[in-house]
């Protein structure tokens, strides 16, 4: 008898079925949101080179309520985004410490202590 | 009165079937038994036409990969008691035709392990002849997770790239030639590197992560395959900024 292998289709809902494949999804959508704010950063750079009146104008079309919650949104977004990846950082940094591996939580938390530190340059900078 | 459960099973005759459907059977539930004890009742008490895969009974053949629930698990590794309240619903493993029943097709799986060149290649220079090819724990313990694969395709049944793309070389091949990449005695890098480093091996992974999760071995090939990506990317750079070096 011949062979007759039956090759099931995946459907694009496919995703929607594990709360594994969800997060995942997100995760991937995240970078569309962390694109669109650096999109807002680059527009800010150009107005702050056309002068101060530009400037203002970009500041103020910053603060209106559906800026901000754009904004909003993005930072969530920005938050998951760096959450998710922090967490899959030891999968790719194999780091011996006197031919012990270094623990994974210590990789993830040195990730949290230089975010936190590159925060406050940023804020020291910009004199907050 | 003794306690059935329900196996809602993935059926698919190619001599008769157009398509798969699913048939339900009503097995004894025993409290040490896991799915693949039900299979193999059903197997010997119910419909001896029922067809699936299956060897060691302990978790080291590989050979009892199957969906229960929509997860990708080994039957011989999932009891019937984590599933005892409804139906249990048993598939093939998923993104692999399906020959019979719960029965898949492995041609692709094995064409594509073979494609790493899973095996050591030396240089012929070192060790010299007849002498001992040492290895240190050390130079052991960077690759032995790796070694810890037993091929059951969980993680081509868990990985979404696996099932969108039939070409992607896919976890446990990649990984295994991480195993070997690793191995203090091997030479064989750049020969793997023409599929390893391909579109179509790491760099079709978009790190779900999925693979790592199902592997009934903690084997974590997706930590294998980003692995590679930072190597073969330092590879890539090297050969341009020092073209010649090794």
């Amino acid at each position: 008898m011949s062979r007759r292998p039956y090759i099931r289709k995946v459907q694009r809902t496919w995703w929607l079925g594990h709360r594994r494949y969800v997060v995942y999804m997100l995760r991937e959508l995240t970078s569309l949101f962390v694109g669109l704010y650096c999109a807002v950063l680059t527009v800010g750079l150009i107005r702050l080179a056309q002068g101060a009146a530009a400037w203002s104008a970009f500041l103020d079309a910053l603060s209106s309520p559906a800026s901000v919650a754009l904004q909003l949104v993005c930072l969530a977004f920005a938050v998951f985004h760096s959450v998710t990846w922090f967490a899959l950082t030891p999968k790719a940094m194999v780091l011996t410490l006197r031919g012990a591996p270094v623990p994974a939580k210590a990789i993830v938390g040195a990730h949290y202590g230089v975010w936190a530190a590159v925060s406050l340059i940023v804020l020291i900078a910009a004199g907050a | 009165m003794s306690e059935n459960v329900t196996l809602e099973v993935l059926r698919y005759r190619p001599e008769s079937d157009s398509e798969p459907q699913f048939q339900r059977y009503s097995v004894p539930f025993h409290d040490d038994w896991v799915v693949l004890d039900a299979l193999n009742y059903i197997k010997d008490h119910l419909d001896s036409t029922l067809s699936f895969r299956w060897s060691c009974h302990m978790a080291i053949c590989g050979s009892c990969g199957m969906m229960i629930n929509g997860e990708p698990r080994l039957a011989c590794h999932a009891f019937l008691r984590d599933y005892r309240d409804a139906v249990i619903r048993i598939e093939p493993l998923d993104h692999f035709p399906i020959e019979r029943d719960l029965v898949t097709v492995m041609d692709g799986f094995m064409d594509k392990l073979a494609s790493v060149k899973p095996y050591l290649i030396t240089n012929g220079k070192t060790p010299p002849q007849a002498v001992e090819n040492l290895q240190t724990p050390l130079q052991l313990m960077a690759f032995k997770q790796y070694t810890l694969c037993i091929n059951c395709m969980l993680c081509y049944a868990a990985c979404p790239q696996c099932g969108l793309d039939e070409s992607f070389v896919g976890p446990a091949a990649l990984a295994l030639a991480h195993r070997y990449n690793l191995d203090s005695r091997d030479h064989g890098q750049a020969q793997r590197a023409d599929v390893v480093a391909s579109n179509e091996g790491i760099w079709e992974c978009t790190f779900a992560g999925a693979c790592s999760e199902v592997c009934p071995k903690q084997v974590d090939p997706a930590a294998a395959i980003q692995q590679t990506k930072i190597s073969a990317s330092l590879d890539w750079f090297k050969a341009r900024l020092m073209p010649g070096a090794q």
